[in-house]
């Protein structure tokens, strides 16, 4: 078995939501806007798993819409509202420290004449309230914060800058992808009015997501075509999905109280071990009110890539900071947008725990971080230099 | 992406790591901020490289490139050593992914380095053979 430690990339399916899903992935393949008897019961799977999504984030169900992503979603919070609202402005505040589902939305935006605040985080990767509270302008249309960032884990200061926004009267959306399954989110409580989710990153199927959209928020389709979705999102729905969807977050939101718990613990135990057992480690993010499973860290003279290579050849699975970076060559734009240097963000591994992980795991993954750090280390130039006196150990300053 | 057998088995396997302790050549090329960093060492003895030796911080193809240019270049003559592009390095390794090809040009960078170093300090010159660049590796 390996181990694994990506389960911000994606989660297990949990044999309940695989069980719920298949008889819309067998007997039952009718589409649930057809009018016969087993069409009106994909139909009503799809209400059960709309009325579940409500009442776990404290949402009313009309006011849960099904996507096929999270991605999906958070395209169509940014560019729905833009478009609903278009009269209001063209002016969008977010954070440096974005998913590149809203990152690079922004900047698709920016190029069709849109102007975009990326808000700056400080070391710890918080955004400042008071910085959200400045950005607005008379042209503001949108403020859309990830929640819970998923590189290195910092969950935002979200119901200070929801109340800033409502008493603004300006709508705010929520990245909360890395959130939702895994934290308390109550959208009455953080007054926001959008709010993206994905079923994978909670032991649900991949290619289905969910958003809440508040009573009187104005916001455009981003899909056109059928009324499905009240006329909100087309296209046949991923009935088996949406189903899977409900199921795994029902499981998770009656387990969280628990494994919220275990988790935490299971994070920091990993975290002071590869800090007291292993040189020159460095914790990215906070070491409070941070995700449950999120362990970012980095390892100084050895790069990110390789000591990833190194673990999989040992059979350990974890990443570097977002599963949409890996190919890429640029570091981190959350690291160094929290003022690592480049050398420290290209020695940055996130480690994701979730359901599977124990104590165990975490004394079967330090053998092997030992192992492949001192490895690489011994093949490394500037260690050496270092070791030789030759080179001062790098800072956090860029 | 993904490497191909050969790279992995020389990520995980290096040939040659270490150093030289009285090399004939040193080379250093990249920048720990793109993200790799290539050290070669050459001894080299009547006109022919007897050993090479490499300290590397980087990517797994960053790795693996230095381990196959170092091994290739033994038992060649200096002369000969210039065949030994990126081009070349590549070939051996059954190729990289197009995002890792920088990585087989700074193992080149990086030998050449190594054998100017070797040619100004005996005064020779070595046919196509040009001064490292000195921000090595602008990416």
């Amino acid at each position: 078995m390996p181990l694994y430690f990506d389960n911000a990339a994606s989660t297990p399916l949990h044999a309940s939501a695989l069980a719920a899903m298949m008889p819309y992935l067998s007997d039952n393949y009718t589409n649930p806007s057809s009018i016969y008897t087993p069409a009106r019961a994909a139909r009503k799977a799809i209400d059960e798993a709309r009325v579940t999504v409500a009442s776990t984030i404290n949402a009313k169900p009309e006011e849960i819409y099904f996507t096929g992503s999270g991605t999906e979603a958070i395209n169509w919070a940014i560019r729905g509202v833009l478009e609903a609202q278009a009269q209001k402005g063209r002016h969008v505040v977010t954070t440096a420290a974005e998913h590149h589902a809203t990152l690079y939305t922004c900047k698709h935006l920016e190029k069709l004449g849109y102007e975009i605040t990326y808000l700056p985080v400080d070391a710890e990767g918080y955004v400042a309230p008071e910085a959200v509270s400045a950005a607005i302008r008379n042209d503001t249309v949108l403020v859309s914060i990830i929640m819970a960032n998923n590189e290195v884990g910092t969950i935002q200061p979200m119901a200070a800058i929801g109340e800033i926004t409502r008493k603004a009267g300006i709508t705010l959306h929520t990245d909360a992808v890395q959130a939702v399954g895994h934290i308390q989110v109550d959208v009455e409580a953080l007054q926001v009015d959008i709010l993206s989710l994905s079923a994978h990153k909670f032991y649900g199927p991949k290619g289905v997501g969910a958003q809440y959209i508040k009573k009187g928020t104005r916001i455009a389709p981003l899909l056109i075509g059928g009324a499905q979705e009240r006329g909100r999102r087309a296209g046949t729905e991923n009935v088996a999905g949406i189903v899977g969807l409900a199921a795994a977050l029902s499981v998770s939101a009656a387990e969280m109280a628990g494994e919220e718990l275990r988790i935490s613990a299971l994070r920091d135990m990993l975290i002071n071990e590869i800090l007291a057992r292993i040189p020159h480690t460095r914790l990215n993010g906070p070491r409070t009110n941070r995700l449950p499973g999120n362990v970012n860290v980095s390892f100084s003279f050895i790069e990110g890539e390789s000591l990833l290579l190194h673990l999989d050849m040992l059979g350990c699975q974890a990443s570097t900071g977002s599963a949409c970076s890996s190919g890429a060559l640029a570091p981190s734009h959350v690291l160094t947008a929290m003022g690592l240097s480049h050398e420290l963000a290209n020695g940055a591994i996130r480690f994701s725990l979730g359901r599977d992980n124990t104590a165990q795991d975490i004394d079967n993954l330090m053998v092997m971080l030992e192992k492949s750090v001192a490895r690489l280390r011994e093949l490394s130039p500037l260690y050496d230099d270092f070791c030789k006196n030759l080179l001062v150990p790098p800072t956090k300053e860029a | 992406m993904e490497y191909t057998e050969k790279v992995m088995e020389h990520f995980m396997n290096p040939r040659n790591v270490g150093e030289i302790e009285d090399a004939s050549g040193v080379g250093t090329v990249g920048n720990a901020s793109c993200g790799d960093i290539m050290r070669v060492f050459l001894k080299i003895e009547d006109n022919i490289i007897t050993d090479a030796k490499f300290k590397t911080f980087g990517c797994g193809a960053a790795v693996a490139t230095s381990s196959m240019a170092t091994e290739m270049v033994r038992g060649l003559t200096v002369q000969e050593a210039m065949t030994v592009t990126n081009k070349a390095v590549l070939e051996a390794l059954d190729g990289l992914p197009a995002v890792k090809t920088h990585c087989s040009v700074l193992a080149e960078e990086a030998l050449r380095a190594a054998l100017w170093d070797y040619a100004c300090k005996n005064g020779i010159t070595i046919p196509g053979l040009e001064a490292p660049k000195e921000d090595e590796h602008g990416h």
